[in-house]
């Protein structure tokens, strides 16, 4: 039977048919996610080459790292859009590789999740979008429904936009749309693809402090992808920098502020010059410009 | 010349592995079909209409000039015979037994076909089938059985429709234009008609939809998840149906002839 680790009675979640799913196991544990020794390629490219790290529960953890560097790939790793070559990924003890298809569906609902580029479903309106895991997982009463979702919208800014369709969302409001609708159903883990791009100063403030509440009030664990060193650092508790295919760095933000390493220092600090190529893979420049190829 | 032959023999594995795909994935479609259509039974009769009415006027059009021409080129064959009278039974065979489902199938996949395909290959490039995983919601019998079965319902639908068209627009050009008597028209039509002949058109145009329906959410599911990739599905949609279409209404017409 399939057991979750469960951020210990912090809530209770919706829906009567849920709760004999909620066995819990392994709640000792400190680490939620453990990452073992990850390899993944895509075609030829190498992406991860033994990967390793822990992510801890109830703390705001960030990926960061350069462009391409598989930050993306890795959630999708471990919510098991895509299967590792080699390596194992525990959730809350249990290896996800072994979950069949019902219990990886039982597991995905314990997670909240923010695409890239929100991932709204553009046949629905703004509030059915938010709506929607209540509708397909719970069997609450419209009236419930409609208090969750207004409530969720409320909390991101945008109860005043249920009605829109999410073709007439700027980019910035589309995030923050996705936002609501991965936390509705109050999951255990959140993870954030890049939630701050394209917010203005003031809703990146809010949706910053946001993040923080949860986790601090309901016990969330949240995995936040970012570039952002500035607002990193000011919401996460830990954070792991990807670069080559494993962890570079590790650590609060002040230590990997103030790391003597190279790498981490460039990319803090935002250096075109470093151990990182700036240039994807290309040849030598002043041979293709006054090369050969150039005629 | 080894070349050729290694191409061949490549794109000959490319190939059963593709139609080996496509009948895993039909069968996972057909699967939830059942479960679908008694529980979400409102998500179908939304894809019945979206289908349907995005398809309606064209077929309408289409049937009303079919109809037409039979009328001309039934009038002008039949007249050398002194059978103008039978026109109204050549114009009814040949619509409800072969141009009705062929030519409603192949105006479907370029009308509804394509616009599965595209919107359901823009869901999965825009993440939404992915976002859908994550919220623990199978697209498969959410996204995907809905839109195969409002095809496989809007269809025979469709047929029907237009043949009704089609052969109004005979009478028409015959009764009205060409001054065959009306009372002939129809009731060789009532005399000949077998409900053997309609079971035919029926037949085909349940195969007809539960092909082209298929093969368009095949297409989109499948589409490379980028613009090129879409716009790419869409037009095999079309290509593949059109072949499909073609060749199961020669089986269908052997088998039953
Ligand atoms: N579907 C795919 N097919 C092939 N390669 C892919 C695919 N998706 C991503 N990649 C490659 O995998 C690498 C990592 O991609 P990923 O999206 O994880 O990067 P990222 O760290 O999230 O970058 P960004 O910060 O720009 O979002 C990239 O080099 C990309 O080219
Ligand atoms: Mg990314």
């Amino acid at each position: 039977m399939l057991c979750y680790a469960v951020a210990e009675g912090t809530y209770v979640r919706q829906g009567p048919q849920k709760k004999q799913t909620m066995k819990q196991l392994d709640d000792s544990s400190h680490n939620l996610i453990e990452i073992r020794n990850l390899k993944f390629s895509r075609g030829h490219r190498v992406i991860f080459k033994g990967l390793d790290l822990d992510i801890k529960r109830g703390e705001v953890t960030a990926f960061m790292g350069p462009s391409g560097t598989g930050k993306t790939t890795l959630l999708r790793l471990i919510t098991r859009q895509l299967i590792p070559e080699e390596g194992t990924i525990h959730i809350g003890g249990i290896d996800i590789a072994t979950l069949n298809m019902a219990e990886l569906y039982r597991l995905r609902q314990r997670f909240g999740m923010l695409f890239q580029n929100g991932a709204l479903l553009t046949d629905l309106n703004v509030f059915e979008n938010v709506a929607f895991p209540l509708r397909e997982h719970t069997k609450l009463t419209n009236r419930l429904i409609r208090h969750v979702v207004l409530t969720k919208l409320h909390a991101v800014g945008l109860r005043g936009a249920a009605d829109m369709l999410p073709s007439e969302l700027s980019g910035g409001m589309a995030r923050r749309v996705a936002l609501a609708r991965a936390m509705v159903m109050d999951p255990d883990i959140l993870i954030y693809d890049e939630p701050f791009v394209g917010l203005d100063p003031i809703s990146m403030g809010v949706i910053v402090r946001l993040v923080r509440r949860m986790n601090d009030t309901l016990g969330i664990t949240s995995i936040i992808v970012s570039h952002d060193v500035a607002e990193v650092s000011t919401v996460a508790d830990c954070s792991f920098l990807i670069s080559g295919g494993k962890v570079a760095a590790s650590g609060s933000p002040d230590e990997l502020r103030t790391a003597k390493s190279e790498l981490v220092r460039q990319f803090m600090h935002g250096m075109a010059d470093g151990p990182v190529a700036f240039h994807y893979q290309a040849p030598d420049y002043e041979e293709q410009l006054l090369g050969r190829d150039a005629e | 010349m080894t070349s050729v032959v290694r191409d061949l023999f490549n794109t000959s594995v490319e190939f059963v592995r593709t139609f080996g795909a496509f009948q895993l994935f039909s069968l996972r479609v057909l699967r939830h079909s059942p479960e679908v259509l008694l529980g979400r039974f409102g998500l179908v009769v939304k894809q019945v209409f979206n289908t349907g009415a995005l398809s309606l006027v064209i077929i309408m059009v289409c049937g009303l000039f079919v109809g037409g021409v039979l009328g001309l080129q039934g009038y002008s064959n039949l007249a050398r015979f002194n059978a103008e009278d039978s026109i109204g039974v050549f114009a009814a065979f040949g619509l409800i037994k072969e141009l009705g489902p062929v030519i409603t199938a192949l105006l479907f996949a370029g009308r509804a076909g394509t616009a599965l395909a595209s919107e359901i290959g823009l869901m999965k490039a825009t993440d939404q089938l992915s976002a859908m995983e994550m919220m623990a919601v199978n697209p498969v019998p959410r996204v995907l059985v809905p839109r195969f079965l409002g095809g496989v319902i809007a269809m025979p639908l469709l047929v029907a429709v237009f043949s009704m068209i089609g052969l109004f627009g005979t009478h028409l050009v015959a009764v009205e234009l060409l001054s065959v008597d009306v009372g002939a028209f129809w009731q060789q039509i009532q005399i000949t008609v077998d409900m053997e002949d309609i079971n035919e058109g029926i037949i085909k145009s349940i195969v007809f939809g539960v092909a082209a329906s298929m093969i368009a959410v095949w297409e989109g599911y499948n589409a490379v998840p980028t613009a090129e990739g879409v716009g790419r599905a869409t037009t095999r949609t079309v290509v593949i149906t059109a072949i499909a279409v073609l060749v199961f209404d020669f089986m269908i017409t052997a088998v039953m002839i």
